[in-house]
Parts: structure tokens; sequence; C-alpha cells
């Protein structure tokens, strides 16, 4: 018969292995002086520390992000050309954004590319947020990325809505205003040069 | 009723110590830190329960029997701390010192039986009556093998009085008024011709008298487990998988007072424990020829030495079997019902029903 299954018992087994229960739980006590320290990950004992507690007190002590830790999303909005991708893509639909068209060109982003678009509203909700990185792949400028801060607990959940936007609402209005103005002038143009057409036929 | 509040101060002092240690324990045994934030340690963390405790709602169901509801913690806490009453704590320190302590204890606390079928059937809830089912089988089945290894202690000494057996398990014996000629033997057995009256320490603690005591001593240490309702025979609580038993629907200080019953009853069980088995307040330490330890660590009784002495023994010796239960609970896993009948009926009881035989033949030795 297989010894791995065979089954166990009688008075001497049962004593053995309740022993031996007790020895495992008062080593786990006796080592309970030593305790995990924060260390980084390329730390030699990074992987050795569990040998007594394993537990850090977190909001006085907490293990060190690596440096390309990927948890806040953060938009560098001066960079956004307000494409829209990132909402599309994103699978909880946790990002939220109008844009409004701008009269003309309003500046190139760090990569050169032209920004024709205003964004009144860029946010994105944190709460919702799965930190799935999709977002930060299809943005085309890399204005978008996740930071390695991970502890931004609120205590009002409206509060993890983050808005990203550089508008306040006046100058979003004012920017709509302007916009539809240029519209107006141009359609009046147009109207103009249609007239004018017609009567010299 | 001096007596009653000392007892009342003393007792609540050590459960919130126990219920301290037993939060820091269960996480060192577990790699974790426990409470760290209330006070140094996290050790006012059981005070500061306590007090969270008193502010709750007191809910009394509406379609609960609400006498018995309310009456319940009450007769429960009181049937446990009753049972304090019999308890020696120094060589002349005892709350009600009367002669047949041991089965006024036995008889006392079994009340408590009643108390929890009370709780279990005024909440008038499937629950907890069933969880009362289940701790009332458990504990009455329990005393049968506890109480057969009391029995064979109290063969060993021929007496139901606490205080008695405590004398007879130290170098004081001979002072126990009724008692000046008694003599110990080693292992108690007259025929080697060692005498120990003298010697005291271990040798003359109840487990060295007679050895077959150890095997009581563990007996009765696995069924006062059971009766006091801790793991691994925590099965009428079984809070991971039945969430509470007959306490189920008890909140705020009821709550509390249902657990301050639970905590007592661990601290008495270990408390009998020590006194019948290990020696009670005696000292481990023996006279060894002129160097008279058991007398310098003993003190003279009825002075401050002997009280501080004896109080020191006593709780040290309570504080490990303690530890040991706690350890326990966070060692083992939880028996099943029938585990526990078996256990119980199957193995405790024929085994202590020898003891106790045996316990005779050897008190036959001991004269
Ligand atoms: S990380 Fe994923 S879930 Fe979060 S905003 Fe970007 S696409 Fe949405
Ligand atoms: S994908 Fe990038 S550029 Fe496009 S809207 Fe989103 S953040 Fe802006």
């Amino acid at each position: 018969m297989n010894k791995a299954i065979k089954q166990h018992n009688g008075f001497g087994y049962v004593v053995k292995s309740l022993l031996s229960g007790l020895s495992l739980t008062w080593k786990h006590f006796k080592n309970a002086r030593n305790r995990r320290t924060p260390d980084y990950v390329s730390d030699e004992n990074y992987f050795k520390q569990p040998d007594g507690m394993a537990t850090l007190k977190y909001p006085y002590e907490s293990i060190p992000v690596p440096d390309n830790g990927r948890y806040r999303l953060h938009n560098e909005i001066d960079d956004c050309i307000v494409c829209d991708l990132c909402a599309k893509i994103c699978p909880v639909n946790c990002i939220t954004i109008d844009s409004v068209k701008a009269t003309e060109d309003i500046g190139v982003t760090s990569d050169g590319t032209k920004k024709r678009l205003y964004a009144p509203t860029f946010d994105i909700d944190l709460a919702k947020c799965c930190y799935c990185g999709l977002c930060t792949t299809v943005c085309p400028t890399d204005c978008l990325t996740m930071t390695p801060v991970y502890d931004f607990s609120e205590v009002n959940i409206k509060n993890m809505v983050y808005h990203f936007t550089n508008l306040t609402p006046e100058q979003a209005e004012e920017k709509k205003q302007l916009f539809a103005k240029q519209q107006e002038e141009i359609a009046a143009a147009k109207a103009a040069a249609l007239a004018a057409r017609k009567s010299n036929q | 009723m001096l007596a009653f509040l000392l007892t009342l101060g003393a007792l609540l002092g050590v459960v919130v110590v126990l219920a301290y240690a037993e939060r820091k324990v269960a996480a060192f045994m577990q790699d974790r830190m426990g409470p760290t934030e209330a006070g140094p340690q996290g050790s006012l963390q059981a005070v500061a329960d306590v007090l969270k405790l008193l502010q709750k709602e007191d809910i009394v169901p509406a379609a609960a029997d609400k006498k018995l509801f309310k009456l319940a913690p009450i007769l429960i806490f009181a049937a446990v701390f009753a049972g304090f009453a019999v308890i020696p704590f120094t060589p002349d320190l005892i709350p009600a010192g009367i002669g047949i302590g041991v089965f006024y204890l036995l008889a006392i606390v079994s009340l408590d039986v009643i108390g929890l079928l009370m709780a279990g059937w005024g909440s008038n809830n499937k629950y907890a009556m069933l969880g009362a089912m289940r701790s009332v089988a458990q504990i009455v089945s329990y005393e049968i093998p506890a109480g057969l290894a009391i029995l064979s202690a109290v063969m060993i000494c021929q007496s139901l009085d606490f205080q008695e057996i405590s004398y007879q398990q130290g170098a004081l014996m001979n002072q126990f008024p009724g008692m000046e000629y008694d003599m110990n033997w080693l292992f108690g057995i007259e025929a080697l011709g060692i005498n120990t009256t003298t010697v005291g320490g271990i040798t003359t603690w109840n487990i060295f008298r007679a050895p077959i005591l150890l095997v009581s001593f563990v007996i009765y240490f696995i069924a006062s487990l059971a009766e006091s309702n801790r793991a691994p025979f925590d099965i009428p609580e079984a809070e991971s998988e039945l969430v509470a038993g007959f306490h189920v629907e008890y909140s705020g200080f009821r709550f509390a007072v249902l657990f301050l019953a639970e905590y007592s009853m661990m601290v008495l069980v270990c408390l009998v424990a020590v006194i019948l088995f290990l020696g009670s307040w005696n000292t481990p330490l023996p006279n060894i020829g002129p160097v008279s330890l058991a007398y310098w660590s003993t003190g003279i009784p009825g002075e401050l030495s002997g009280i501080l002495w004896g109080v020191f023994w006593l709780l040290s010796k309570t504080f490990v079997l303690l530890f040991l239960q706690l350890q326990l609970r966070w060692t083992y896993p939880r028996l099943r019902v029938d585990q526990l009948m078996h256990l119980c009926w199957k193995v405790l009881t024929p085994v202590a029903l020898g003891v106790v035989l045996i316990a005779g033949i050897w008190r036959l030795l001991m004269i």
C-alpha cells in the first residue's frame, strides 16, 4: 500500500501530531520578536523577511513602491489633444470627456501634435477605475500616465473623481461662444457669398 | 462583602489581561501584530472595547421571552462567578472556606447550563435555540470526565476542601488544623521510605504525589476546555460557520457579560486545575537539605510575604495554563459534533473511570 495515503491512527500518532501542532504555533509565537521591515524590492532580504511577523504598521511604514509602479492616473492636460480614445477604450467607462472646438489652432503638444480642441470636462472617476492601463496605452500623445502614488483614499467618494481640465466653466463657456460666433460668421459669410453668386448670375 | 468586591475586582483585572493576551497571542501565532493603536502596544484595546460595548444600544427582540432573555446573561455570569467563592488565593485568604468546596463548585458551575438554555430559548430564534442545545449537550457531557478527574484528585487527598487540598501539596502541610501528624511520602508510597513532608515544592504536588493524577490532569484540562466553550471545543459558538450560537440575539453590554462569563470560566477552570493538580499556591521549589527554598518562596502564612508569594505562585501557574488554552485555540481545528461526543464518551470517560480506580488503589498505598 502506498505509504503516503496510508491512514495513520492510533494513540501514539495522535499524540505526536497534536504535539507537533503545538510546537509549530510555539515556534511562530517565539519568532514574533522579529518583524518585517519596509525594504525595497532590490534588498537582499526582501524575500526572507517574514521570519516573524509579516505585518507592517501601514500608515507609519510601508514597502517602497517601485519607481515604475502603475497606480493613480495623471493627465498632463496641456499635452492632451482631446481625441477621446481613452474614454472609448476604458472598460468601465470611468473617463468623461467633453470637447469644444477652438477657433484656431491652440498650440502644439510636447511631441509636436497640433491641438485643436478644448476639454471643458476631463474627469476620471478613480473610484471606478480598475487600473488596467488601457487608456495610457492608446493615448497618442502619452499625456495620460500612471503614477507610483497608490495611497489616495478619500473620506468623500466624490473626491475620487479627478478633474483634469484646465478651463474654468466661464472660460469654457467663452470658448463655446467664440466657436459659435465663428461658425455664425462663417455661415453668414457663406450666405453672403451665395447671395452674391446668385445676384451675379 | 469585601471578599466579593476583591474577587470581582481581581477577576475583572485578570479578564482584561486575558482578553488582551488572547489577541496578542493569536496575532503572534499567525504572524500578525494584534492591537497596536490604543495605548502602548495596544494594551488599552480591551478597555476601549468594553467602553464601546457599553455605549451600544440594548436590543431585545420584539418576540423574545423578555424575562428569560434579560436574565440569562446575569445567571450565566453569576453561576461562574459564584464558583470563585471557594477558590483559595493564599494560605489564609479564601472568600468562603467551606468544607465541601469542590462539591459546591461543581454544583454551582453547572447552573451555567440553565442560563445557556434560557438564553437560547428566550431569544425565540432557531439558531439561538440550536446553539444553546449544542452548548448544553457539550457541557453536560464533558462534566462527566471532568467530574471523574476531579474525583480521582479528591480521592487521593481525601478532602473536598480546596484549602486543605492546597495545604497537602506543600511544605506547610502540618500547619493545617487536623493534619498536624500527616506525612507525605515520595510518590505517596510509604514503602519507599522517603519522607517528603518537609521537602515540599514540586515533590508534594498532587501530580507528583500520585503520578496517575497526571492523566486526570490531562483529562480535566481537555474537559474544561469544552466546558468553557473554548476551541477546539467551541462548537456552540463556531463563529466562522454559524455566526455564534446561543448569543446571536444579544447586543451591547449583555453580549459583553456573556463573554465576560466565558473568560471568567476559563480562569476558573484553570484555577481549579492548578489547585487540584499543580500544587495550588505552593511553590515548585523544594527544600534541599539546609537550602530551604520551599520555605523562603512560600513566605509566612498570615503575613504579607505569605499573601504575595501565594498569589504569585497561584496566578503564575494559572497564567501558564491560560496561555496553553490560548495556544490550543490557535493550533487545533474545531471538532465536529460526533467527534466531540466520541472523544467524551468513548475516550475520556472510560479512561477517567480507570484513573479513578487506580487512584483508589494508590490511596491504599499511601496510608
Ligand atoms: S486604467 Fe483602465 S479602467 Fe482606469 S481609466 Fe484607464 S482604461 Fe479606464
Ligand atoms: S487618449 Fe490621451 S490625448 Fe486622447 S483624450 Fe485621452 S488623454 Fe487626451
